[in-house]
């Protein structure tokens, strides 16, 4: 019924489609007329003299770095406001990170679903749904490049930064339900444009503006992040996957970079532009297959070299406190970590709270305590083995230059020979999936600046492509600088409106708790029982 | 005391048999019927960003169009035939949701037909009705 229902709506769409990947193939060919050099090569180049001036203006304003007191390491200032952010929130819920965590699986689990709400979103989907989101580079290639700058015990605190960094998603996702509407076509729209405006509204005029601000803001940088870190940074990494297993510099893919880029377009475009939807629900089944695949790989991988496991550790723990190769000593490694933890969890920047937002319960708090486990699984458990599978086969100390998803590729190599292969696929899929929820999230961003229309929504949509063909032409260097710029900079608005809500979040957690704690909160089963009598 | 029936509905041809067994029955029983319709759900399934948005709204449109197509219509035949007839949509595993309905209502009996209503449900050779069988709280007639 479903199929039936969705093909007037393809009809409509087909034409507008169509011309949007017309306008992709005209901006790519007159690029390739106009080259006098060697067509291929020419246009990849060309794309990033045109891009790489800009994006390297947004990362310098954005990642402007502070000198760290007692060493010569500088840290961005944005990683900073983050893990002040994530370190306040800790101690004012009272380590929630840590009391939430047995209640949070039994709220994934099922146990207090109500019966009656059978067939609204649970707990379970809307974790799942923001994982899709999540993971994927960030634990693959973002630990590759933390190991390879800032050496094995920039992994400790990565993992140190993904438990902080369940405060901040705690606190992003109860308000994220707390205050989310719902749409004239009776959608549900949630997030930090809605807690910012809405949440600091009700603490006066002076705040209100303040919430409206801090909303626009945050949607500007949303935006921008969609089209980073959401979407270059996903396209270039999984072309330099391709590129790797079919024999890399001499690979035909080598300088075609543009060329994948157009193809992944395409397909982005099969679901955003073309409302196939059938793609998306596909891919967004598949996604938890590989998931399941690549840390079952990387469990497989320790185990056979358990006992390296030991030693593995020692170095983390031993080098997190300064290693000589890298500047700045413990501060230095620490940088890095942190910056690559807030790159790979999301934790306080904000998107997590659109996907959480739509989940079906009247505690906003139920949902923040689920929320905790995004950065658990995402920074803490699968980056801590993608750091295991680097350090124990040692391929980092001898990088021949190799960073990203290279690096993490050949670690897995080492071990199982046909490993990337599997790789390459995971690593397309996380990263079609990544863009496409942060096209989402974008797309929300861009309809709460722009308002609710069509041609709204397709100049979006059109920009959203033109990045995925940029981001397989360029560098790496250039593509994860500006990425990072712009999803840490969403960090500036939605932590300074969430410091005047934490009051707000604090009354609402302790009623919670007090519930959980006296056992008065309904289970699945009281829930049934009362719907009988 | 009459007796309670609860019918499983589907969709199916299979089912419109179960639906003539759940009417001869209550005739002759002078009982009552509670015609349900399960819309096959789990909470564990994953989904996109944007469904989630729709969700509780599409939900909505599931279970009127669950009551409007099939429900209210063969409703009208048990209530034709002076039989008093209520009518429940809900979401969930098929076979689950049938016996908690049992419990809810209270019946004596719950009658479904035993092939699904799409050829891959048909495939497992009537699964839910064989699930049913076993997790039960009251005898199961099931109509072939």
């Amino acid at each position: 019924m479903a199929a039936r229902a969705a093909r007037p709506d393809l009809e409509d769409r087909m034409p507008t489609f169509f011309r949007s990947l017309l306008t992709l193939m005209a901006l790519a060919l007159s690029g390739t007329a106009a080259a006098d050099q060697p067509l291929t090569s020419g246009l990849d180049e060309r794309i990033e003299a045109l891009i790489a001036p800009g994006t390297d203006w947004v990362e310098k304003v954005i990642l402007f770095r502070v000198p760290l007191p007692g060493s010569d390491a500088q840290m961005a200032f944005v990683v900073l406001w983050l893990i002040i952010a994530a370190f306040i929130f800790t101690f004012y819920f009272r380590f929630i990170n840590l009391r939430g965590l047995a209640h949070g699986f039994r709220l994934i689990r099922g146990d207090y679903n109500d019966p009656r709400a059978a067939g609204e979103v649970t707990h379970f989907q809307a974790l799942a749904t923001a994982l899709s989101g999540t993971v994927g580079l960030g634990n693959i290639a973002g630990v590759a490049i933390a190991v390879s700058v800032g050496g094995p015990g920039a992994v400790v605190w990565m993992m140190l930064a993904g438990f902080l960094g369940m405060s901040s998603k705690f606190v992003e996702c109860t308000l994220g339900v707390k205050y989310r509407s719902v749409n004239p076509d009776g959608s549900i729209s949630g997030g930090p444009m809605w807690y910012l405006s809405r949440g600091l509204a009700e603490r006066g005029p002076a705040l209100a503006t303040l919430g409206k601000v801090c909303a626009v803001v945050f949607a500007i940088f949303c935006v921008g992040g969609s089209f980073g870190g959401a979407n270059m940074f996903q396209s270039n990494q999984s072309f330099q996957q391709i590129v790797g297993v079919t024999g890399g510099a001499e690979s035909w893919f080598a300088d075609k970079g543009w060329l994948f880029g157009l193809i992944m377009a395409f397909f982005v475009a099969l679901v955003i532009i073309g409302g196939i939807r059938s793609i998306a629900r596909v891919t967004s089944k598949i996604v938890p297959l590989m998931g399941m695949i690549y840390i079952t790989s990387g469990l497989v991988v320790i185990g056979a070299h358990i006992d390296q496991v030991p030693a593995a550790f020692a170095l983390m723990l031993s080098s997190a406190f300064g290693v000589s190769s890298v500047a700045g000593g413990m501060l230095g490694v620490l940088a890095i970590g942190f910056q690559r933890a807030a790159f790979s969890s999301e934790a306080g920047i904000g998107s997590a709270a659109i996907a959480h937002s739509a989940v079906q319960t009247n505690e906003p708090v139920s949902e923040g305590v689920v929320a905790l486990y995004e950065p658990f699984v995402d920074t803490i458990i699968v980056c801590t083995i993608t750091a295991l599978v680097i350090i124990i086969s040692g391929v980092y100390v001898d990088g021949n230059g190799m960073s990203g998803v290279e690096l993490t590729s050949e670690a897995f190599e080492s071990a199982i020979s046909w490993f990337p292969y599997v790789l390459a696929v995971a690593v397309i899929l996380f990263a079609y999936s990544t863009m496409l929820a942060w096209s989402y999230y974008g797309l929300k961003s861009w309809t709460y600046l722009f308002g609710e229309s069509r041609s709204a929504e397709y100049t979006y949509k059109t920009l959203f492509l033109l990045f995925v063909v940029a981001g397989a032409s360029m560098q790496l260097g250039a593509v994860i600088g500006f990425s990072d710029a712009m999803i840490l900079a969403m960090a500036f608005p939605n932590l300074l409106g969430i410091y005047f809500l934490l009051p707000t979040v604090r009354r609402e957690l302790d009623r919670y708790w007090a519930k959980v704690q006296a056992g008065t909160l309904p289970t699945w089963r009281e829930n049934l029982r009362r719907q009988r009598s | 005391m009459s007796e309670k029936f609860l019918v499983g509905l589907d969709g199916s041809e299979c089912c419109q048999r179960a639906v003539a067994a759940a009417l001869h029955q209550a005739q002759a029983s002078r009982g009552s019927v509670v015609l349900s319709y399960v819309i096959p759900w789990s909470p564990f399934t994953f989904s996109t960003a944007e469904e989630n948005a729709l969700r509780h709204k599409r939900r909505e449109e599931e279970l009127a169009r669950a009551a409007e197509q099939l429900l209210i219509p063969e409703q009208r035949r048990f209530e034709a035939a002076g039989i008093d007839c209520e009518v429940v949509a809900r979401h969930g595993h098929p076979a689950k949701t049938l016996v908690q309905l049992a419990r809810e209502y209270e019946v004596n009996m719950i009658i479904v037909g035993v092939i699904g209503d799409t050829p891959l449900k048909s495939r497992f050779l009537g699964g839910t009705a064989s699930t049913l069988i076993q997790i039960s709280p009251c005898p199961v007639l099931v109509v072939p």
